[in-house]
C-alpha cells in the first residue's frame, strides 16, 4: 500500500485549496525553473528511465514519445496538447486533478512542453467538464499573473502559452487525431497514421499528445527522483496511479496507489470490498468499458498494472475498476456497453460504423436469450472482422468487451439462448 | 526508390507512393471503395487492407506511404478474412437492390462483392434506411445504397471547389447530403463518377438503360472549345449518355454538366427533312433534289461577291473545309467562321491558341485571365486552374466580370483600361508577373468579341512580351474559345479571302441588298433580324442539325448531322486535332454535311473532288498539313499579329450568361433547361404562371 509521503495528487479530494496559494503549500511550482534548467535532453532521458507510460489507457512509453519530437527547431512551431477529454465509461480520474489540483497538471505542461520544445499548450477538456474547465482556466489565469506561464515562464528564460479548449461532448474526441481535428475546428473524426501528430500534428505542426495524469505527474518524478519513482511499482510497470473504483462496491473512490497493486486488495483496502463480500464477486473490468472483464476467479489473484492484465488478455487501460457483484446481468451490461460504443462510433470507417451496430443489436437479443447458439461465434467473428480492421481504437473497444463475456460467461449466454427456447416452445 | 517486397516478388519504386500503387505497379489488384487517383486519401473504406511484416494490423494499403524493405502480402489468410468483412459489412445495411439499381453492371460493389465477399449474408437485423436527398436536376440519390466511402465529398470540396457536400452525423447515421440544395457547380455529374455504387446515379439517364444494351462509341465533345474525350452511349440510334474518357492532356477522366448531359438535346428540334420556304412564305417539306434545284436556281447567275457563308460554333472541319471550296468555287471571299465577332487574327497562329497548353498550366505560377471566366467557357480549363491553385505557389488576376472561379485571385478592374495599365507595367500584380517564372495570360472571347478587340488582342500580346510568357519552351500566351469549330475554321482559313467580307459586312450587305444568298452552315448565333425578313432579305441556306434560330430565318434548310452522328475533325482550342467517331445515325433524311455540299456542288455545277471521306481529309491535309497530327500538339511560333488602337472603355463580359444554354443542342435539352431554372440561370421575369 503507498505510503502518504509517496503520494503525487495530496488534494485528490479537494480537502485543500486548490488555487495556487494552496497547491504552493503543496509543493507544486516550487522551484519549476530549476527542473527547465536540467535541459531538453535531460528531462527527455529522465522520464524515459523513469518508465513511466502514458496514463491514458495504451500505455505507451511517455519518454520515447517526447523523443519522437523534432530535435531542432523549424520554422513550424511545435505543440504540446494535453487529452484532458476524460469520457472512458468508469473512468474519473483526470477529473479530480482537473478540479481540485489544476496547477499540479500547468506545472507538467510547462515542463513537458518545454522538454519537447513546444511553443504552446492546448488543454482539450471534456465539454460536460464545465465545472472543471472553469477551475483550470482560473488556474490558468492565476499562473500567468504570477509569471509563471507566458512570457520568461517561472523565470526560466522560457515563453510558453497555456490555452484550453472545451471539448462538445464527443467521445471519439478523447482519441489523440479526432481531438486535434476537433481542436482545429472540424469534425471529430480520427486521422488516418501515418502521418503521425509527432511529424503532422495539430495545423500540420509537430504535436505530442498526453493525459492529464501522465503530464501531471511528471514535475513531481523529476524533483523526487528517476529512482524514487522506479522503487514503486514492478519493472517496466513504475510509479503510482489514480484507480477510479466504482460499481458495486461499498466506497465507490478514486484513489492513488502503487503499480501493481492487487486488485482484491485495491477493493477491499480503499473501496470498502465488493457488497455483500469478495464472494459475492462476479466479475471486474479492470481498466474502463472498453477492455475485457476478469472473471472473479482471476480477479483473486490479479495485479493491477499493464503486463499482468495483459496477460490475462485485459488490460489496465485508464485503471477505471468498474466491480459488478452477482446481483449484475453481466449480459445486459456488456450489451449497454456495445451500445455505447455504437453511439459513439465516428461513422468513418466501415467496420467501426456497421459492427458496433451489429454487435449491438445480437447483443440485445442476447440478453433475453432470442437467438441461436450459433450467433454466438458468428458475434465473435465479427468482433473479430472488426478489431484491429479500424482506423482508430475505437473498433477495439467496441469488441474487446464481448470478447471478454463471451470468454468468460459464455455458458450464461447458451443458458439463456436455450431458457427462451424452451418457453418459447413451452407457449407453443 | 525504395525497394520492397510485394507477394515475394521485388520491386523498385518511386519515392512518394502508397503500397497500394506500388501493388498496382507489381501487378497485384487491391480491392478499393474510397480511395480514387485524383482524389486525396480517405483510407475510410477499409477495404484495401494489406498485411505488412512487422506491422500487428493490416494496414490501409491506400494510406501507407512504400518504405525500404517493406513486405507485403496481399494474398494471405488474414488478408482475405479483413476483405471477406470489410465486404460484409459493408453489405449488411445495403439494400442489394441490384435489379432496379442503375448502378448494376458498372458497380464496384457489385464486381467486388462477387470477387472477395460471402455468397450468403450472416445479418439477421433490419436494414438500415437512409432519406433520399435532394441534389438538383442531374444527380439522383438513393442513400440507402451509400457506403460513406466520402469520394463525393472529397470530389466537390477538391476537384469541383464548391463546399456543398459533406458528411453529417455519426456512426450509424452518417449520411452524406448537400442539407436539400442542388450541387451547383458545372462538374457535379462526375460525382456520379465516383461514386463506387448507386447512391448517386445520374438524374436524367434513370432507368433508361442498361450498360450491356449501349454500343460504346468513342468520340470528341464539341459543347465548348476544349474538346473534352468522351464516350458517347447509345443503344439504336438514341444517344443515352455521354461519360468522360480518359485524357490526361486534356480533361483527365471529369467533363463538364453541359458535355454529359446536353445529349437528350441529339433528340429534340431535329431537323429531320430538307425544306424550302413556299410562296406563302411558310416552310415546307421537300426532297433533296427539289432543295439543291431551289438553291441552284437562286445561285445561278449570281456574282460570287454578292454570295456570303458563315459557318457555326460547332461545325466540323471538313464540312468548313468543303464549304470554303464550294463558296471559292462560286468566286465568293466573303467567308467568316466568327460568329461572335471575335476579332481574331489567323496571320500567326500562337495568336489564337491556348498556347501553353491544359495540361501546361500545371507549370505555371502566375496567371492572368483578362475578359473570360474559364469556369462557364472552359470547365475543364477552370478545373486545371483549380488543380494548379491547390498545388500551391501561383498567383492569379482578373481582368472582366467578378465570378467565382472556384479558387481566389485578385481583381484587378473590369475592362481595358485595367488591361493597358498593367500593359505598362503599373499595379502590384505587374510585380506577381515579373517576379513568375512562367507567367501565363488567358484571353476570353469577351475580351476580343468586341469593335476594339484587335487592339486588345495587340495589348495583350504586348504584356506577354513584357512579362516574359514567352521564351524557350514556353509560350504564356493562350485564347480561350468557346466554339468548337472555331480553331479549325481559323486553320483552313474559313476567313474573308482578298476582298471578301467579314460578318459584319455580310451582314451589312444583308441589309442594304449587295449580298443576296447566305449560306449559314450551324450558324445560330448571329443576329437573325440583320439578314432581313423571309423574302425580303437575302436568299437564306440553312445547313445544320437543329431547327433553332437560323432554321427560323431559313429559306432552304438542308438537314445535317450533329456531333454524335459523324465522322468528324475538330482542333481544340489548344490546336489539337481530334477525331470524333460516329456513334448514332442522323435522323430521317439528314446527312452528314460533307456529304451535303458534295451533293450540292454538283448541281451548281461547282463539283467537289472528292467522293469519300478520305479523299476529303487528304485534301483537307494537302490544304494544311496540321491536321495530320492527330491528337498532337504542335507549338505554334510567336509572331506579329492584333492591331495596335485605342481601347474602349466598355468593361469585358463574358460570352456565356447562361452556362446551360450556348448551343442548339444545349438549348433543345430538357435536362439543360431544369439546370437553368434550378440554378436561377433563366430570364427573369418569363414565367406566365400557365408554364407548368
Amino acid at each position: 500500500m503507498l505510503s502518504d509521503k509517496d503520494r503525487i495528487f495530496t488534494n485528490l479530494y479537494g480537502q485543500d485549496d486548490w488555487s495556487l496559494a494552496g497547491a504552493r503549500k503543496r509543493g507544486v511550482w516550487d522551484n519549476t525553473k530549476k527542473l527547465v534548467e536540467l535541459g531538453r535532453e535531460n528531462i527527455i532521458e529522465m522520464v524515459k528511465e523513469s518508465g513511466l507510460r502514458g496514463r491514458g489507457g495504451a500505455g505507451f512509453p511517455t519518454g520515447l514519445k517526447w523523443s519522437f519530437m523534432p530535435k531542432e527547431s523549424s520554422d513550424r512551431p511545435a505543440y504540446l496538447v494535453v487529452n484532458a477529454d476524460e469520457s472512458e465509461p468508469g473512468s474519473c480520474k483526470d477529473r479530480e486533478i482537473l478540479r481540485n489540483d489544476p496547477h499540479r497538471l500547468l506545472e507538467g505542461c510547462l515542463v513537458a512542453g518545454f522538454a519537447m520544445g513546444a511553443k504552446a499548450c492546448y488543454i482539450y477538456i471534456r465539454g460536460e467538464y464545465f465545472h472543471e474547465g472553469s477551475q483550470v482556466q482560473k488556474a490558468i489565469d492565476e499562473a500567468y499573473e504570477a509569471g509563471l506561464i507566458g512570457k520568461n515562464a517561472a523565470g526560466s528564460g522560457y515563453d510558453y502559452d497555456i490555452y484550453l479548449h472545451r471539448g462538445a461532448g464527443a467521445y471519439i474526441c478523447g482519441e489523440e487525431t479526432a481531438l486535434l481535428e476537433s481542436l482545429e475546428g472540424k469534425k471529430g473524426q480520427p486521422r488516418l497514421k501515418p502521418p503521425f501528430p509527432a511529424a503532422v500534428g495539430l495545423y500540420g505542426c509537430p504535436t505530442t499528445i498526453n493525459n492529464v495524469e501522465t503530464i501531471a505527474v511528471v514535475p513531481e518524478i523529476l524533483r523526487r527522483g528517476v529512482e524514487w519513482w522506479t522503487g514503486l511499482g514492478r519493472p517496466n510497470n513504475t510509479g503510482t496511479k489514480i484507480f477510479s473504483i466504482s460499481g458495486h462496491v461499498n466506497k465507490p473512490l478514486n484513489v492513488e496507489e502503487e503499480m501493481g497493486i492487487p486488485m482484491k486488495e485495491l477493493i477491499e483496502k480503499h473501496a470498502g470490498g465488493v457488497t455483500g463480500g469478495w464472494d459475492n464477486l462476479l466479475a471486474v473490468i479492470p481498466g474502463g468499458s472498453s477492455v475485457p472483464c476478469l472473471p472473479a476467479s482471476t480477479c483473486s489473484t490479479i495485479l493491477m498494472d499493464f503486463d499482468s492484465l495483459r496477460e490475462a488478455q485485459s488490460g489496465l487501460g485508464t485503471a477505471a475498476v468498474i466491480v459488478m457483484d452477482k446481483s449484475t446481468d453481466i449480459v445486459a451490461a456488456i450489451a449497454r456497453l456495445s451500445h455505447f460504443y455504437m453511439h459513439e462510433s465516428c461513422g468513418q470507417c466501415t467496420p467501426c460504423r456497421e459492427g458496433t451496430g451489429w454487435m449491438y443489436r445480437v447483443m440485445t437479443r442476447m440478453i433475453r436469450g432470442d437467438a441461436e447458439v450459433e450467433e454466438i461465434d458468428t458475434l465473435l467473428d465479427v468482433t473479430y472482422q472488426v478489431e484491429g480492421h479500424t482506423i482508430c481504437a475505437l473498433g477495439d473497444a467496441a469488441a474487446w468487451p464481448i470478447q471478454g463475456l463471451l470468454r468468460h460467461f459464455r455458458p450464461e449466454v447458451e443458458r439463456r439462448i436455450l431458457d427462451f427456447k424452451k418457453t418459447q416452445q413451452a407457449a407453443e | 526508390m525504395p525497394k520492397l517486397t510485394i507477394d515475394g516478388k521485388e520491386i523498385e519504386v518511386s519515392d512518394g507512393l502508397t503500397v497500394l500503387q506500388a501493388c498496382e505497379l507489381a501487378g497485384v489488384e487491391i480491392p478499393r471503395f474510397c480511395y480514387h487517383d485524383r482524389l486525396s486519401v480517405a483510407g475510410n473504406c477499409r477495404m484495401c487492407l494489406v498485411e505488412m511484416e512487422r506491422a500487428p494490423k493490416p494496414i490501409a494499403s491506400c494510406a501507407m506511404p512504400v518504405g525500404e524493405g517493406m513486405v507485403i502480402k496481399t494474398n494471405t489468410d488474414t488478408v482475405r478474412k479483413a476483405r471477406n468483412g470489410v465486404m460484409e459489412f459493408l453489405l449488411i445495411n445495403h439494400p442489394l437492390d441490384c435489379p432496379i439499381c442503375d448502378q448494376g453492371g458498372e458497380c464496384d460493389l457489385q464486381d467486388q462483392a462477387m470477387a472477395y465477399g460471402f455468397d450468403r449474408s450472416r445479418y439477421q437485423e433490419n436494414k438500415r434506411a437512409v432519406t433520399e436527398k435532394y441534389m438538383g436536376p442531374l444527380i439522383k440519390t438513393i442513400m440507402t445504397r451509400c457506403i460513406q466511402c466520402t469520394r463525393c465529398v472529397r470530389f466537390a470540396t477538391e476537384v469541383a471547389g464548391v463546399e456543398e457536400i459533406g458528411l453529417v452525423n455519426r456512426g450509424e447515421h452518417a449520411e452524406i447530403t448537400t442539407l436539400e440544395k442542388a450541387v451547383n457547380s458545372e462538374l457535379s455529374g462526375n460525382m456520379v463518377d465516383v461514386c463506387p455504387v448507386g447512391a448517386l446515379t445520374s438524374r436524367p439517364y434513370a432507368f433508361s438503360a442498361r450498360p450491356w444494351e449501349l454500343r460504346k462509341t468513342d468520340s470528341i465533345d464539341v459543347m465548348d472549345a476544349v474538346g473534352s474525350n468522351v464516350r458517347i452511349d447509345t443503344r439504336g440510334r438514341e444517344v443515352m449518355r455521354v461519360l468522360p474518357r480518359l485524357h490526361e492532356q486534356i480533361n483527365e477522366e471529369w467533363i463538364s454538366d453541359k458535355t454529359r448531359h446536353a445529349c437528350d438535346g441529339l433528340a429534340r428540334q431535329r431537323l429531320d427533312r430538307p425544306y424550302l420556304r413556299n410562296g406563302e412564305g411558310r416552310l415546307e417539306a421537300v426532297s433533296w433534289a427539289e432543295a439543291f434545284r431551289a438553291i441552284s436556281e437562286r445561285l445561278k447567275g449570281l456574282d460570287g461577291g454578292k454570295i456570303a457563308a458563315v459557318a457555326g460554333d460547332l461545325c466540323d472541319a471538313e464540312s468548313m473545309f468543303a464549304l470554303k471550296q464550294l463558296m471559292n468555287g462560286l468566286g465568293s471571299q466573303n467567308l467568316d467562321c466568327r460568329q461572335d465577332g471575335a476579332k481574331l487574327d489567323a496571320s500567326c497562329r500562337a495568336g489564337y491558341l491556348f498556347n501553353t497548353t491544359i495540361a501546361g498550366i500545371e507549370q505555371a505560377d502566375a496567371v492572368l485571365l483578362i475578359g473570360t471566366n474559364p469556369r462557364w467557357e472552359a470547365a475543364m480549363v477552370n478545373a486545371r486552374l483549380r488543380k494548379r491553385f491547390l498545388m500551391g505557389g501561383i498567383k492569379a488576376g482578373l481582368i472582366g466580370q467578378r465570378v467565382d472561379l472556384t479558387f481566389p485571385y485578385d481583381y484587378l478592374g473590369a475592362g481595358p483600361d485595367s488591361l493597358a495599365e498593367l500593359a505598362e507595367g503599373r499595379g502590384a500584380f505587374a510585380e506577381v508577373l515579373e517576379k513568375a517564372e512562367r507567367p501565363m495570360l488567358i484571353l476570353g472571347m469577351g475580351a476580343l468579341a468586341r469593335d476594339d478587340g484587335a487592339a486588345v488582342l495587340a495589348t495583350a500580346r504586348k504584356l506577354a512580351e513584357r512579362f516574359g510568357m514567352i521564351g524557350e519552351g514556353w509560350n504564356g500566351f493562350n485564347v480561350l474559345h468557346t466554339a468548337a469549330g472555331r480553331v479549325a475554321g481559323l486553320d483552313l482559313g474559313f476567313l474573308p479571302g482578298s476582298g471578301g467580307r467579314d460578318l459584319e459586312g455580310i451582314l451589312q450587305g444583308a441589309s442594304d441588298g449587295t449580298i443576296a444568298a447566305v449560306y449559314l452552315l450551324g450558324a445560330d448565333e448571329i443576329d437573325m433580324s440583320r439578314l432581313g425578313r423571309p423574302g425580303e432579305g437575302p436568299f437564306v441556306i440553312y445547313q445544320g442539325h437543329h431547327g433553332d434560330a437560323g432554321a427560323h430565318r431559313a429559306d432552304v434548310i438542308l438537314p445535317g448531322a450533329a456531333y454524335p452522328e459523324k465522322n468528324a475533325t475538330y482542333v481544340n482550342t489548344e490546336g489539337r486535332v481530334q477525331l470524333a467517331r460516329l456513334a448514332s445515325f442522323p435522323p430521317g433524311e439528314a446527312r452528314e454535311d460533307w456529304t451535303i455540299l458534295r451533293a450540292l456542288s454538283e448541281t451548281v455545277g461547282q463539283r467537289l473532288p472528292y467522293d469519300n471521306l478520305g479523299e476529303l481529309r487528304q485534301a483537307l491535309i494537302e490544304a494544311n498539313p496540321l491536321f495530320a497530327a492527330i491528337d498532337q500538339i504542335e507549338p505554334a511560333a510567336w509572331g506579329d499579329f492584333g492591331q495596335a488602337g485605342a481601347m474602349g472603355s466598355e468593361p469585358f463580359v463574358s460570352p456565356i450568361g447562361n452556362f446551360y444554354m450556348t448551343d442548339p443542342i444545349s438549348r433543345a435539352s430538357e435536362t439543360m433547361a431544369e439546370c437553368t431554372e434550378a440554378f436561377g440561370l433563366g430570364a427573369k421575369g418569363e414565367a406566365t404562371g400557365t408554364h407548368g
